[in-house]
């Protein structure tokens, strides 16, 4: 085993800073995010470059990326490197993309220890630097990312177009090359069947609603991220702006949702919650859709006064452990599909009982 | 992004009015063709939507285009990265920085498009980085090595990895 992959390992036991469940109103939001999108001038776009090309262009960031003083020691990931489960871990954490994970050639990421930042080399475009908050606080994410902008720079020279910024692998990154978003967890809006009305509502303003892993993934958990469309013809703090202002107004439509339930609905609220931390806790085999649909529920309950003893950090953990990689690297064995329905069922238990061993004989 | 209806990357970003209110579209070029023709063939539903697409697809590849000039459109390369803008609409990513210049007719309506701007406002490089001559003669320089390097004629990527050391040479000095 390398050095990365015993650092992956030290790394799957935390939940991650963006995880904690801090920050102002992290019983909705989880967390904050940017990224920016840059190229180098003097080569072509990821798609086109030999692996030669590829080769080098790591080469020239990874000794800039070295040199980022941000407080905190830097992990640098040689991606083509990894076994499909780190990769998959990766993922998982929101320290790489799919797309990252999935492809060929020379490619890596570089992750801040504290995971308060990451950097993909190679991806669709050259560089994407990400840093991520708890709670909402987009202002400290861009003063940050702008930083590390910045720092690179010194090292290298962008693409970049008078009159079009940014220039980007797709049209549709260019400009600022920035994405803003915001992680919220939504479940009464869902419950009460108005999440569709508030998405409707943000795509008229050019606001992109997207599930827990991004483009075109199911919204698993009633997490849903907040992004901005456009990139080009507004500023940074423009495109911050429109995210940041819009965020409350969700927030809010959910507190009503939730007053909503309680009000009307209370016994069958109470009971639904009920019965969802029943099934984590009892379960002897159980599928990373399922637990992300109880625990969804189970966390609106302790949000709510419903559920006493367990506390949103722990929550927030549960939800990322049980997925299939990080479930394969805390148990240090690869796992198929059933066996890991059978782990994930044994771990919620042995987190979420008082007494684990009282459930295992029942 | 991708298409709405499968895995390939959306090159077709619409807004679409229905009863008033937008609602955005994302498709990849089959499938916008896809319904274009089937709204096409049945004449109840050439509506707004087909209507719309048509006047995207049209705008896109500037207005009163021919399919012939449309196709001639399509066949043009960029002489450093050596895509060609039909590639570029079938992937839904452009080959090197300088696409945006050389591709700029074509591009400039699908950039306002998407956008709804053409102008970009917000930070900039503190060094000046747009495309020099010797940036965009970098990236020609790579490509033929990359196309020397697969026709397995190493003698002439050998000269032309030299070239472009050289290059970079004078540009770190």
């Amino acid at each position: 085993m390398g050095y990365a992959a015993l650092e992956l390992n030290d790394l799957a036991r935390s939940p991650g800073a963006w995880l904690q469940g801090s920050g102002p109103q992290a019983d909705i939001v989880i967390s904050s995010r940017i990224r920016l999108a840059r190229n180098l001038a003097d080569f072509p776009f990821v798609g086109r470059t030999s692996e030669r090309d590829r080769a080098q262009i790591e080469e020239l960031l990874h000794r800039s990326v070295t040199r980022i003083e941000e407080g905190s020691s830097l992990l640098y990931v040689d991606v083509d490197d990894l076994t499909g489960v780190d990769r998959q871990f990766l993922v998982e954490r929101h320290l790489i993309s799919r797309e990252h994970a999935e492809a060929h050639g020379s490619r890596a990421v570089a992750i801040d220890v504290r995971e308060e930042f990451s950097l993909m080399i190679n991806e669709e475009d050259h560089l994407r630097i990400q840093v991520m908050q708890s709670g909402l606080d987009l202002e400290g994410a861009w003063n940050r990312v702008d930083k590390i902008d910045n720092m690179i720079e010194r090292d290298v020279t962008y693409a970049f177009h008078e009159k079009l910024g940014y220039l980007t692998a797709c049209p549709t990154n260019v400009g600022t090359g920035m994405r803003v978003s915001v992680m919220l967890h939504l479940p009464a809006l869902v419950l009460t069947r108005q999440i569709e009305k508030v998405f409707r509502s943000l795509q008229k303003i050019s606001l992109a609603v997207r599930g827990l892993y991004g483009e075109g993934s199911q919204a698993m958990g009633d997490f849903y991220q907040i992004s901005n469309q456009i990139t080009l013809g507004r500023g940074e703090q423009e495109l911050m702006k429109q995210v940041a202002d819009i965020v409350p107004v969700i927030i809010d439509y959910e507190r009503q949702a939730r007053d909503y339930l309680v009000r009307e609905s209370h016994q069958t609220l109470h009971d639904r919650v009920s019965r969802a931390y029943g099934i984590l806790r009892t379960a002897q085999t159980i599928s990373s859709e399922e637990t992300m649909h109880l625990l969804s529920s189970v966390r609106m309950g302790v949000n709510l006064g419903l559920i006493d003893g367990l506390e949103i950090p722990k929550l927030n953990e549960l939800f990322i452990h049980t997925q299939p990689a990080h479930l394969q690297k805390l148990s240090g064995m690869e796992l198929d599909s059933a066996d890991r329905n059978i782990e994930r069922a044994r771990y919620l238990r042995r987190h979420l009982n008082k007494f684990p061993d009282e459930s295992e004989r029942n | 992004m991708k298409c709405q209806h499968c895995d390939k990357p959306a090159t077709f970003h619409i807004t679409e009015l229905t009863d008033g209110k937008p609602q955005e579209l994302h498709l990849c070029e089959e499938h916008a063709r896809e319904y274009l023709t089937e709204s096409g063939q049945n004449p109840a539903s050439v509506g707004s939507m087909a209507a719309m697409l048509a006047q995207q697809m049209a705008q896109q590849m500037t207005v009163g285009q021919t399919a012939e000039e449309l196709a001639r459109l399509d066949e043009q390369l960029c002489p450093f990265c050596g895509i060609s803008f039909h590639e570029f609409r079938s992937q839904g990513r452009l080959g090197c920085p300088h696409d945006y210049t050389c591709f700029h007719r074509q591009l400039d309506p699908l950039i306002l498009n998407i956008h709804g701007e053409s102008e970009h406002v917000g930070k900039r490089p503190n060094r000046g980085a747009d495309q020099s001559e010797a940036r965009t003669r970098l990236i020609r320089l790579r490509r033929e090595m990359k196309e020397a390097v697969t026709e397995e004629d190493y003698e002439r990527a050998g000269k032309l990895r030299d070239e472009i050391r050289r290059i970079e040479g004078e540009q770190e000095g």
